[in-house]
Formats: structure tokens, sequence, C-alpha cells
């Protein structure tokens, strides 16, 4: 009974808090968060011994937080990694429940980000000073951490706009130009497929929902939409995903690509032996390419992805995460300071990019050039941080991720998915992507709005 | 397990010759810590379970209380029905498939004609003592269908590649990988009953001028029949609760295995990638509820026939 009450009163405050910022009365009822913390409070809370516990999978984020350990002395970070991506979010969702054991600080994924704002998770940001390092960072992913009333979920730290890797030596060999529209790209997909039956074009995974949600994205998807916290719009079988469906779903049946799953021993083979002759990856794909594909070095180019309309050229985002902090906490202040410190410090943001190797978040990295005039030589010498860091300004930023992301995952691999797999109608199976969604989120209390 | 295990402690303790009755105070005491254990690793658990299933949490509008609505549900839940199904004949497949080839290693073993025994037993038995998720993993690069070496030698002999991983081969590929890590396991649990059967036995039935194929059918056969017993109760448990090697599969082969592939990977993903843990403890405890059933059907046949 009290957790039904408890959801029933945050429910009600954020309500309130979002009617308040229509309004423009500065009054909002009860939402003690949207008051600015004073910066007496915060200078004394930085002074208290204080020990954060942060959940991450990033390798080596020692460094980082070194660096905010030596400012602010008086402050402890204990890392812990409790897994990557979904075993993180199981055992943060399951700390949650608890009601003990959750961290202060937490890793999380832009995608995932609704995930645990309906369940009012995350602390709002923004009275510890956060709103204004809104212009710091790219547009996009500011857009991806703040709520409709100002809020801010969390501070972005690396994101992955959408590009194509390509193998030059193959393109070379069967005389095909750099595709900028998909229409190339799938005639040089049945082009290259007839030429040489071994080669694919591209590998769409079928495992891997968080690509199509990039590629829909660029496409100009608008698959999620949320108001307020019960009312929820579900159109992932509209015109446009339609015309996704049709596209991949088409070349799929035609055998021209494969669909091998992602992240698989085969799938590296297929790297390593030349059966993808493109790889649709984001910008955090080049430096993981050039570390599972050593023996394809200097063969690969970067480029933007083939676009739908070549005059507007666009881009999605796929991956990339950011650092929030849990509500729970007992150490807001420092808690929400250090996910500043860690993604807006100069130091530490471009110690990231260096160390790490991450795709920055950040304005001022994206236009430094000793980012962006990096050369490695697995690419032949190309500037491929600066093709990225253009894509980067490409992506749109009305983009939403539904408030319960691992079900739309799961859904979009098991239908979907398996379509591109099976070579199975995938625009029927669109339809049964958005059933399943709906009859989930309708149990689930929501108020559904399909297509 | 646990089920098991309480059963079998229940029964000794109920078959056993009937304490005499002393100072009534050293009993409940010696049994205590078995009791408070009991109570709260299993028995709580059990109960807050059974608590959850009655109540559904949702995302907007918190938790309410809804009866036996989620059994209903359950019950005619086409994912689980299909989960459940899929096991069972799995069941029907691979256990008698493993239980007769452990048989026939133990028999092969205890009869020593075989040279290098040792090293062979070890051998069968290594299997068991590889971690399932490493053994999954083996497998799953064995079955690869671009790079396994299995398609690889079709390959190179110009032989249509064997799909391992397709829907159709799916479940006996995952029998495959069980067999392999179990049929070493259930061997050694045969074995050992063997070497307890009298040698005086074996003397008379040698006087008897009884060969190797009747000694193992009239006297090592029905010798083995608690031991099979055993095996066939774990093999029950096991089956109906498949889910390390699905869910590992599922990563190279997510067209074919789907969340649902079984009725403990349905129970796991209904919990964790849906949120629906109320629904889960459902699913669970109507699975453990098959689980009592089949066991008990299994019991209830062999000591029929024993009977008889």
């Amino acid at each position: 009974m009290s957790r039904r009450r408890f959801l029933a009163a945050t429910g009600a405050v954020s309500l309130g808090a979002a009617l308040a910022a229509c309004s423009g009365d500065g009054g909002s009822g009860g939402s003690s968060s949207a008051k600015p913390v004073s910066q007496a409070d915060m200078d004394k809370a930085m002074k208290t011994p204080t020990e954060l516990t942060f959940w991450t999978w990033v390798p080596d984020i020692q460094q980082e937080v070194a660096l905010f350990e030596k400012k602010y002395p008086a402050i402890k970070v204990k890392v812990v990694n409790a897994g990557q991506g979904v075993a993180h979010y199981t055992k943060l969702r399951t700390a949650l429940k608890a009601g003990n054991g959750a961290p202060d600080v937490t890793q999380i994924e832009y995608q995932a980000i609704p995930t645990f704002t309906i369940t009012d998770s995350l602390l709002n940001l923004a009275p510890y000073g956060a709103s204004a390092l809104k212009d710091q960072f790219v547009d996009w992913t500011w857009g991806q951490v703040s709520g409709p009333g100002g809020e801010v979920w969390a501070i972005p730290q690396d994101t992955g706009p959408m590009g194509m890797l390509y193998r030059k030596d193959i393109f070379d060999k069967h005389g095909i130009q750099v595709p900028r529209t998909w229409d190339e790209f799938a005639a040089a997909a049945r082009g290259l497929h007839k030429a040489d039956p071994k080669v694919y074009l591209t590998n769409l995974a079928a495992n891997e929902p968080a690509a199509w949600h990039g590629l829909l994205w660029q496409a100009g998807g608008k698959p999620y939409a949320t108001s307020g916290k019960s009312t929820l719009s579900i159109s992932v079988d509209d015109a446009v995903s339609k015309k996704l469906g049709a596209y991949w779903g088409g070349l799929a049946k035609e055998g021209v690509i494969s669909t091998d799953p992602g992240w698989t021993d085969g799938w590296y083979a297929g790297f390593n032996k030349g059966k993808y002759a493109t790889w649709l990856t984001a910008a955090w794909g080049p430096s993981f390419l050039s570390g599972s594909a050593k023996s394809t070095a200097g063969k690969w180019r970067a480029a933007p992805l083939p676009q739908w309309d070549a005059a507007k050229p666009v881009s999605g985002n796929w991956g990339g995460s950011t650092t929030a902090v849990i509500k729970s906490t007992k150490n807001p202040i420092a808690a929400a300071m250090f996910a500043q410190f860690l993604n807006s410090d100069p130091a530490s943001a471009k110690m990231f990019a260096t160390k790490q190797f991450f795709f920055p978040a950040t304005k001022a990295l994206l236009a430094d050039p000793s980012f962006t005039g990096d050369a490695p030589a697995f690419y032949g010498g190309q500037k491929v941080n600066q093709v990225f860091a253009d894509i980067s300004d490409t992506v749109s930023t009305s983009f939403q991720w539904p408030p319960f992301l691992d079900q739309a995952a799961t859904d979009w691999t098991e239908t979907v998915g398996k379509s591109l797999a099976d070579r199975s109608g995938t625009v029927a199976a669109l339809g049964s992507w958005q059933s399943r969604l709906t009859t989930y989120a309708t149990k689930q209390g929501f108020t559904v709005k399909g297509t | 397990m646990t089920a098991t295990t309480a059963a079998y402690a229940g029964k000794s303790r109920r078959g056993g010759p009937a304490p005499r009755r002393r100072s009534g105070s050293a009993g409940p005491l010696f049994v205590a810590p078995f009791l408070i254990l009991f109570l709260l690793l299993f028995l709580a658990p059990l109960g807050y379970a059974a608590y959850l299933s009655l109540f559904q949490q949702r995302l907007v509008g918190g938790t309410v209380f809804v009866g036996l609505d989620n059994y209903v549900t359950a019950l005619g839940d086409p994912q689980l029905l299909h989960g459940v199904g899929r096991v069972a004949l799995f069941f029907l497949i691979q256990v008698p498939l493993m239980l007769l080839l452990a048989l026939l290693f133990a028999l092969a073993l205890d009869s020593g004609l075989l040279r290098l025994a040792r090293v062979i037993r070890l051998g069968i038995f290594v299997p068991y003592a590889v971690p399932g998720v490493v053994a999954t993993l083996m497998w799953g690069y064995l079955y690869g269908p671009d790079f396994g070496p299995f398609a690889q030698l079709s390959r190179d002999l110009d032989l249509p590649v064997p799909h391992f991983l397709s829907e159709s081969w799916m479940l006996g590929s995952l029998a495959n990988i069980v067999t392999w890590e179990f049929a070493g396991y259930n061997m050694i649990i045969l074995y050992a009953a063997l070497r307890t059967i009298p040698h005086e036995l074996y003397e008379a039935a040698a006087v008897d001028g009884a060969g190797a194929w009747r000694v193992a059918w009239s006297i090592k056969l029905p010798a083995l029949r608690p031991a099979l017993l055993l095996t066939l109760l774990f093999s029950v448990i096991g089956s109906f609760q498949l889910f390390n090697e699905p869910s590992l599969l599922m990563k190279i082969a997510p067209d074919v295995i789907s969340s649902s592939y079984t009725a403990n990977l349905y129970a796991y993903s209904l919990a964790f990638t849906g949120n629906q843990l109320n629904y889960a403890a459902t699913v669970s405890f109507l699975l453990g509820l098959v689980i009592v059933i089949a066991s008990y059907a299994v019991l209830l046949t062999a000591n029929r026939r024993r009977e008889k």
C-alpha cells in the first residue's frame, strides 16, 4: 500500500512541476528538488568527508575519478563494475526494488534514461547547477538527458552518431562508389553480392535493436512519445518505420545483405575474413573495429551514412552513455557535482577521448584539432574523428526512448529481428512489434495511443 | 534440487528405525539448525513468491492486489505453454538417451574388460566439471554455421552445411550439449551403485553358469534400480529448469531462441526484461508445480512397477 501511495504522490508532484513550468509559475507545489541548492550548502557538502559509490563499466575510469578526488579531497569515489548494459541495468533495478544497495552515481545509456525516470529513480540535477552546462554539450545529447520541465536527468559522457565504415579495397575491386543515398546503397548491395557471393555489402545484425533505432532515428522516425507520466504513443509501424522495414526486409529477403547476430565469434570472423564490406556503426565503431579486426588494418575508411534525402544529410545515434545520480543517494550534492565534473571538466572529458577512446559529447572537444586531427593508420591515415564530428552535428534532436527499453528491445529482436534473419515479411513484423508493445504498455497502466 | 533433498531427508527419516524416546529436549535442538535454515532459505522465499504472485505492479498506477488473476493469465499464456511443452519434449527425448548412455558406460567400466578404465572414466566425467557456461560457448562455436569446424569440413567435402542452430535442429543441438555435460555425472552415480553390489552375488551367478550378459541383466540392472530412479528424478528437474544452455545460445541464434524458449527462461525475462516480477513469480510457481507433478509421476510409476 505504502508503495502505491508513494508512486501516486510522486506522479502528482512531477505533473505539478510540469504544469508549473508551463505556466511560468515559480512556486512548484511541494517539489523541493526544483529549488536551486545554495552555494554555501554546496561548498559545505564538498568539504565534508563523503564516500560515493559509482557503478560503471568504463575501463580504467579510475584515472578520471582521480582528477575529481584531487579537486575535492574530502570526497572518495568507490568504483564498482556491475556489468555492462543489460546486466548492469538488471542489477541496478534489482537494487532499486530492494530499497538498498543501489549506488549513488551510475553509468546509464541515453536510451535507458526514461526507463529509470518513469520509476522516479534518478535525481534531477538542475538544482545542482547542471542546467548551466547545457551549452557545453552537443545539442542532441542535451535533448536526450533533459526532461520536459527543464529537469536534467544525467550528464552526457560519450556519444555514437552513426556513420559507415567501409572496405576501400573491396569497393575498389568491384568499382563501387561510396553510396550517398540508400538507393545507391541497395544497388551496390545487389551488385557486390552478385559479383562475389561470399561478400555482403553489410551485415544488419538481427539481434541489434539499438542499430535499428539509430537507423530509424536517421530516417526521421518518432516511434515513442510520452506526454505526462501515463500517456504514451507507440508508433513503431508508422509510415517511416514501414519504409525502413520494407527497405531492409527487402534486401535481407533478396539475400544481398547478411543478418548474422552481432558480437559473436562468427561476426568477428566476418570482419576479419572480409565477409562484410561495410559496417553501419557509430562513432565508437572505428576504435572498436581497429582492435577487433586487426588483420584488415589499412583497408577501412569512414563515411557518413547513406541518406534518404541527399540534399539534407542527417544521422541518428547508436550508443554512448551518461552519468546519472540515483535519487536515493544520501549525498545528493557530492554525487551531482561528481557527475558534472566527470563529464564537463575539460581535463576529465579529454581523458575519456584519449584514454578510453570515447567519442566526445562536448562541443569543445569536437572542435579541438588535437582530437579531430587524429589520423589512424587502420583507416589509411583518414581523419576519422573529423568525419564523425561532422556527422554529430546532423543528428536530430527530437528522438525519444520508451519508458521500458528492455521490453522494446527484446520484442524487436523477436519480431523484426527474427523477420530479417528468417527472411520473412519485415513490414508485417513491425505490426507484431507494435501490438506486443501496445499490449505490454497497456498492462503496465499506460494510456496508449497507436499509429 | 532443494525440493528433492528435502523430500529425501523426510523420507529417510520416516523410513528409519523408530527412535527410542528418552528426554525430549535434545531432539528439537538437533533438528533446529536444519529447520531454521529450511524455514529461512526455502519456505520463506517460497511463501514470498506465492504472496508476490497475487499482485500486479504497474509502471503507472503502482501495485494492486489481483487475486488469482495472474494464474488465470498464465494458464492461458501461449508463451508459457509452449515453453513447458518444449521442455517436456526435451525431457522425453534427451533423458532416456542420456541415461542409456550413462548406463552403458557404467556397465562397461564395471565389467573390468576395458583397458585404461580410469582414464576413460575420467574422460567421460570431465565434461561435467566444465562449467555449463563454458561448455555452451564451446558448443556454440562448434555449431557455428560459417566458421564452425563442422560447417567448414562439410564445405570442404562439398556436402550440405548442417544448420545446427536452425529452428528444426535447435532442440537436438541443446540435447546434445546437455547429454555431453551430464552423461558422465549420471554414469558416476550408476557406477558407484554398481560397486556396492556384494561380490558373493557374482560368485553365485558364476557357479550357476551365468555369462557376463546374464549377470548384467539379472543382477546389475535390478540392483541399479534405486540409482536409476535418482538420476531420473534429477533429470526431470534439470530438464524442466533448462536455462543456461538456451540462454547462452540465444546470443548466437536470436531468431530461433526467443525469450520464452523454455519456461525458466521465460520467467527470467519476465522478471528482468519486462519488469513483471509478480507475473514471473506466478510462472515460477506454476513451473514448480509442473516439476512436482512430473517427479511424483515418475516415482509413482516406478514404485507401482516394483510392486508388480
